[in-house]
């Protein structure tokens, strides 16, 4: 495998690149002059030439987003990333935040230039307090610089840029619902269309974009849409910071070419199992995504290939169970999230989560019968496709796919549970009968 | 105006509508009202934003962060979702809970300390994450729980 040049943690571990004369020093903020000299279109049309697809979750072509943003809006229009990051796994945007938060901010600017854009908020949860205290002091140190703020670099441009704090719900990082959260309500997705694009916060056309996904368009301005599109493969193009996490030994982020095979993350890169371990199932891209299994190691890690086995890439983190761990409790813990998380506007998600716990609980509890997996695979089909978003899908299918690949060890749980509870009954009768005798007396 | 409604208003101004401004207010009064959002809380931000204390109340219930019910002086949060699950999470918040005395969601009888079990906190590549008051700690495991809550008596103001 050729040496990777990263994009995004470029120079990350050798500078501090939190302050902007350092940033300054690896080529940063190098491509606003450039990008200065563009026109609007010309930045879409380099984004859309390079690819880049978007990182959150959805892998939404960028600069098609950026060229939906109508020209002649008579309302304010907005940039908002997405900051939320708070799918079970995902750790990307923490780092990329804590350590170059400046290339965030270029990016933006890269972005407010090409859609037309003058404000400009950062919606990150609120969990990550050290995170948005980095991004205001390099929000302050870009704005001493003239980067932000009204006439950037003597321009006509003007951006303002807000950092807004979440305050813990998964859901807003679904776009719609971040967006009603940023309206100061609580945070519930809307009804699409419309998109967010021609109508988002407060009604004004709105570019929503993850992190990491902003933080490729300095690289792309710099170097062009054909080095980026060289890297990866097929309609993945370009690096992806991957976080490796659960049962590996060197689990954190890396930044990948897409297309590498997925072993050579776990494994090469992350360390695969503890030693004399297997890898039971992975999850490929967050906990939403459906699990695989060792045979597909060796598919290229890359939007394409997840899906056509059955999963999807997701946000870019990998779960890695591995042969020591019983599912029940895993999956019994994934649908108590998403329980949690689940807004209530839908029944199916509303429901379908809450009958998802208590269906586990059965089973691990010893009262469920395998019956009750056919019902479970039931519910999880009620609830895939039938809401306002993906939140329910998002538990139906790992769980789904847990029970698909596993069923005997489902089957062999319900077994044992049931078998342990009757144990454990008689026990107790049994007591209860010694203690009746005793409290008889001797006759 | 008040001390409280003059910061709003200026937090108020970054945003296209000032109901925008609604959960830095619910944090700030939170912060101001020993970590929880008693009744006259919401009276107070909604009054600086022209909205109601039930709608404000309304708002903060749908998140985590925002608390409806006293909390200790520190908050100690344990992630126990599923890759600090994979690690060993379960172990850690039992050890807080046997060695603080409370299960996941009360406070010491002492008001010092609330336990939480939360949520990923997006720190899974070194689990398990333990936050207080929202400081990360990294790589935690159930024999450093002791040590940790030394530490915490111990940086309070009258221990
Ligand atoms: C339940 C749910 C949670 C999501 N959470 C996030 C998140 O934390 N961060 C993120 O960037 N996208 C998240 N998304 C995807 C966003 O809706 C949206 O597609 C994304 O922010 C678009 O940015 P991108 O095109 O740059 O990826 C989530 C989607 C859903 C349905
Ligand atoms: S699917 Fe679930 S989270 Fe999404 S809108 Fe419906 S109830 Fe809310
Ligand atoms: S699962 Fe614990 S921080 Fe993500």
């Amino acid at each position: 495998m050729p040496e990777l040049q990263p994009i995004v943690l470029a120079s990350a571990d050798d500078h501090d690149l939190t302050k902007l004369e350092q940033f300054r020093a690896v080529g940063g903020y190098a491509q606003l002059e450039r990008a200065r000299q563009l026109e609007p279109q010309a930045i879409i049309d380099e984004l859309n030439a390079s690819s880049l697809r978007g990182r959150g979750g959805a892998f939404f072509a960028m600069g098609r987003k950026a060229s939906f943003i109508p020209k002649d809006s008579d309302k304010p229009v907005y940039l908002c990333v997405n900051a939320d990051e708070s799918e079970p796994g995902t750790f990307k945007d923490r780092e990329l935040m804590q350590k170059n938060p400046h290339l965030l901010i270029e990016g933006m600017i890269i972005a407010a230039w090409a859609a037309g854009i003058n404000r400009s908020f950062i919606y990150i949860r609120g969990e990550y307090q050290h995170q948005a205290d980095i991004l205001e002091a390099a929000l302050a140190e870009a704005r001493g610089e003239g980067y932000i703020g009204e006439r950037i670099l003597g321009s006509e441009h003007t951006l303002d840029m807000v950092v807004h704090r979440g305050a813990g719900a998964y859901i807003c990082g679904e776009e719609t619902a971040l967006l009603d959260s940023l309206e100061g309500k609580r945070g519930n997705p809307r009804l699409k269309p419309p998109f967010p694009a021609l109508q988002g916060l407060y009604k004004g056309p709105t570019l929503i974009n993850n992190v990491e996904t902003l933080c490729n368009a300095p690289a792309i301005i710099e170097n062009g849409a054909d080095w980026f599109a060289a890297m990866g493969e097929g309609n993945s193009t370009g690096t992806k910071v991957v976080s490796v996490s659960g049962n590996v030994q060197r689990p954190g982020n890396y930044e990948i070419e897409l297309g590498i095979p997925a072993r050579e993350i776990i494994y090469g890169l992350a360390g695969g199992p503890p030693e004399g371990h297997k890898i039971k199932c992975w999850f490929p891209g967050g906990s939403s995504a459906p699990v695989l299994l060792e045979e597909h190691l060796d598919l290229p890690y890359t939007f394409e290939a997840m899906a056509e086995a059955g999963s999807m890439l997701g946000s870019g983190a990998i779960i890695v169970v591995d042969d020591s761990q019983p599912l029940v409790p895993l999956a019994l813990r994934l649908a108590e999230f998403y329980r949690h998380e689940s807004c209530g506007k839908c029944v199916p998600c509303r429901e379908g989560t809450n009958w998802t716990v208590k269906s586990l609980e059965r089973i691990d509890n010893g009262d469920a019968t395998p019956m009750d997996l056919e019902i479970m695979a039931q519910v999880q089909q009620n609830i895939i496709g039938n809401c306002l978003c993906v939140l329910g899908d998002s538990m139906a299918m790992p769980v789904g796919s847990m029970i698909e690949h596993f069923r005997d060890e489902f089957e062999q749980h319900i077994e044992q549970a049931r078998a342990a509870r009757d144990r454990e009954e008689i026990a107790v009768r049994a007591g209860a009968e010694l203690a009746s005798v005793a409290e008889a007396g001797p006759a | 105006m008040s001390e409280f409604a003059e910061a709003v208003r200026k937090i108020a101004a970054q945003y296209p509508d000032t109901r925008s401004a609604i959960m830095p207010a619910i944090r700030l009064a939170q912060e101001q009202h020993a970590g929880w959002l008693p009744p006259d809380a919401f009276e107070q931000v909604g009054d600086a934003l022209g909205l109601t204390p039930a709608y404000c109340e309304a708002v903060a219930s749908f998140y985590d962060m925002y608390h409806l019910q006293p909390v200790g002086r520190q908050l100690v949060e344990v992630c126990t979702n599923i890759c600090c699950g994979l690690e060993g999470a379960q172990g850690v918040l039992e050890a807080f809970e046997q060695e603080l005395g409370v299960r996941a969601g009360e406070t010491t009888e002492d008001g010092a300390i609330t336990l939480r079990a939360v949520e990923c906190l997006g720190g899974c590549g070194w689990p398990t994450i333990v936050a207080v008051d929202n400081r990360y700690r990294q790589n935690v495991r159930a024999e450093d729980v002791t040590g940790i809550i030394g530490e915490l008596r111990g940086a309070e103001p009258h221990a």
